[in-house]
């Protein structure tokens, strides 16, 4: 039986509170990396199934920049941190600096860029998850892909996510100025890390 | 050209059909699998996105066939056999089972080249010949097979199109 099916309101209300405070975090590691102001738009943030996941990001096939870390600890899973190819670039040259004339390719330097900002982000959403949880996660060395949205994000479901098919989806909007970079965190839990991760924010949990 | 229809094949699901026309299609294959199989004489045409080798680990009851390789096989030939395809004369493409992101890969970080070889293994089985393929590497896949000429073609964003 899928955990989220027998989910209830508040219990969902609670694992948005976590994204929330992540991606709050996420935005002050991103001012202080970047040595400048940046707010961040109240989240948006859903319990998806995974289809729905890649029609969000603009279809399955649209090209996206992914950073993919995989959590390991005591409650395990799968993290994104999604950009478009326009918001990357916006990303980088408005808030980077890093300038280039190409619209659509990376060079080196944009991507190692891209994947020091992604480091930074999806680890302060984790640390914030750890802290609110209690819970020992640690994060895998992350890795970035630039393809197609439903061909990077399946990989988030296959191999951990046996029955687990459903995701928390955070949207977020960063802003500098008049600067507007929208970027989304996926956390994709095993389908046995719901139950710890509720049990440890004291929400009663019955997984049958 | 004439209008071809276009069917959507969605992630873990599998469409068979008949008529000699339109046009199979599914998007964004990464780590899975997209697997036509066509039988020409009969103009019966099918194809699975397949995204995990084996239904064993499945947990869920009932389980989706469709999503794992050794249930998805059988279920498609069947489908195909209910429009008038005959099992002897099935052809069989694949694309996808890539490897999406770099890890010091370890055996379970290697999803997509394992569907591969469950695939292949499913096809052995029922003596199917895989005619063409384009899987593995690091880059997302997405096909279009055409039932009026068995024609499969795949687009990627590194690699342009191929034609299979």
């Amino acid at each position: 039986m899928d955990p989220l099916k027998q989910m209830a309101d508040f219990q969902l209300d609670v694992l948005k509170e976590v994204g929330n405070i992540g991606a709050g975090n996420a935005a002050t590691a991103l001012a202080k990396l970047l040595n400048k102001q940046v707010d961040m738009k109240v989240p948006l943030v859903r319990i998806v199934s995974f289809q729905d996941v890649a029609e969000s990001l603009g279809g399955a096939e649209e090209v996206v920049v992914a950073i993919f870390l995989r959590v390991s600890g005591e409650a395990p899973g799968n993290m994104f941190f999604i950009l478009s190819v326009p918001s990357a670039k916006k990303l980088l040259g408005g808030l980077a600096g890093i300038r280039s004339d190409d619209p659509d390719a990376f060079t080196d330097m944009e991507l190692s860029a891209l994947q020091e900002i992604g480091n930074i982000m999806v680890g302060s959403y984790l640390t914030s998850l750890s802290d609110f949880t209690r819970l020992h996660l640690v994060p895998t060395v992350p890795s970035l892909a630039i393809d197609m949205s439903g061909a990077v994000l399946s990989f988030g479901v296959m191999e951990y996510g046996q029955t687990g098919d459903k995701a928390l989806l955070i949207d977020t909007k960063f802003l500098e100025g008049e600067l507007e970079v929208e970027g989304h965190f996926i956390f994709i839990p095993d389908p046995q890390s719901f139950k710890k991760i509720f049990t440890a924010l004291g929400v009663p949990f019955d997984d049958q | 050209m004439t209008n071809e229809t276009y069917i959507k094949i969605g992630m873990a699901d599998l469409k068979a059909v008949g008529g000699r026309s339109g046009i199979l299609r599914t998007t964004g294959l990464g780590s899975c699998v997209g697997l036509t199989l066509h039988d020409p004489q009969a103009g019966v045409s099918g194809m699975a996105h397949i995204m995990l080798p084996d239904s064993e680990i499945a947990r869920e009851k009932p389980f989706n066939v469709a999503k794992y390789a050794d249930t998805a096989v059988p279920e498609l030939i069947r489908q195909m056999k209910a429009l008038g395809a005959d099992e002897g004369r099935l052809v069989a493409k694949m694309a996808g089972g890539a490897q999406m992101f770099n890890f010091t890969a370890s055996e379970a970080m290697r999803i997509g080249q394992r569907n591969v070889e469950a695939v292949k293994r499913m096809l052995h089985r029922f003596r199917i010949p895989l005619v063409a393929e384009d899987t593995g590497e690091h880059y997302g896949r997405t096909i279009e097979f055409h039932c009026d000429t068995g024609l499969l073609v795949v687009r990627s964003v590194q690699q342009g199109v191929k034609r299979l």
